[in-house]
């Protein structure tokens, strides 16, 4: 009975999703797989093809039509599932923001106050308070902001 | 980062990770200077900083230095495009020495 079902489209289409949602829940988290995506798209990349002969199966079939049409919706879906990812990944949170709102040269830097790694409070008048000329004392602060999720 | 030390510049570092994560990360990698932590995002948001979306599970700051004198006003700044931790080291410390060099 199995052999009459063509499986491939719907077991390439599984592929696809798979691919998809591990990089939201799995991949996301590791900056090597992160920024470019390239295990899910290979990933991906063989689903299509599982999908891709699938479809060419069941449309070399005589009459069969559910499985041309379920093959050709599935085929569509896949795609649509690719152009997605790919427009996610490369465009929207790819792209930095400008930051024309950021302090610059010149400006006053906003005051805060946040926790250190000891969870002492930690303000940014203090730091500023405590540099000098005098030997000892450091001339700069330099306030780097990094992406964390290290 | 010894080159800092006599310079005369202190670095703070600040990101969304919490306090618990910014411990653990400085004794791994032995880091002695101050992490500071912006769980709710306010001083990156001030800053205009947020990058909406661009870390897994929510907004994180997009990378930047900032370095600030003793009158508290900011003499440079690098909105940078790649993700490390560290500023390049050179690139500061040339911004460093010509701010300190005229009197």
């Amino acid at each position: 009975m199995l052999g009459r079902w063509n499986l491939l489209p719907l077991g390439g289409f599984v592929i696809v999703v798979a691919a998809f949602l591990s990089y939201f829940f799995v991949f996301a988290y590791f900056p090597v797989t992160r920024d470019v995506p390239w295990l899910n798209l290979l990933l991906m990349a063989a689903g299509l093809i599982v999908v891709g002969a699938g479809a060419r199966r069941a449309f070399a079939q005589h009459g069969r039509w559910f499985g041309k049409i379920s093959a050709s919706l599935l085929s569509a879906l896949s795609v649509l599932i690719l152009g997605l990812f790919v427009l996610y990944n490369f465009s929207f949170s790819a792209q930095l923001p400008a930051s024309g709102g950021a302090p610059k040269v010149g400006e006053r830097a906003p005051e805060f106050a946040l926790p250190d790694q000891d969870g002492r409070e930690v303000k940014l008048s203090d730091l500023v308070a405590a540099l000098g000329n005098e030997p000892g004392q450091n001339r700069f602060v330099l306030l780097v902001f990094y992406r964390g999720y290290w | 980062m010894e080159e800092f030390k006599q310079r005369g510049v202190r670095i703070v570092a600040i990101s969304v990770d919490t306090p618990a994560e910014n411990r653990e990360l400085r004794e791994k990698q032995k880091y002695t200077y101050t992490f500071l932590s912006d769980e709710k995002r306010e001083v990156i948001r001030r800053y205009d900083l947020i990058h909406a979306g661009g870390g897994p599970t929510g907004d994180i700051a997009r990378p930047a230095e900032f370095l600030i004198d003793s009158t508290g006003t900011v003499r440079w700044v690098n909105l940078t495009e790649n993700y490390r931790i560290r500023p390049t080291p050179e690139d500061v410390l040339k911004v460093v020495s010509g701010l300190t060099a005229t009197p």
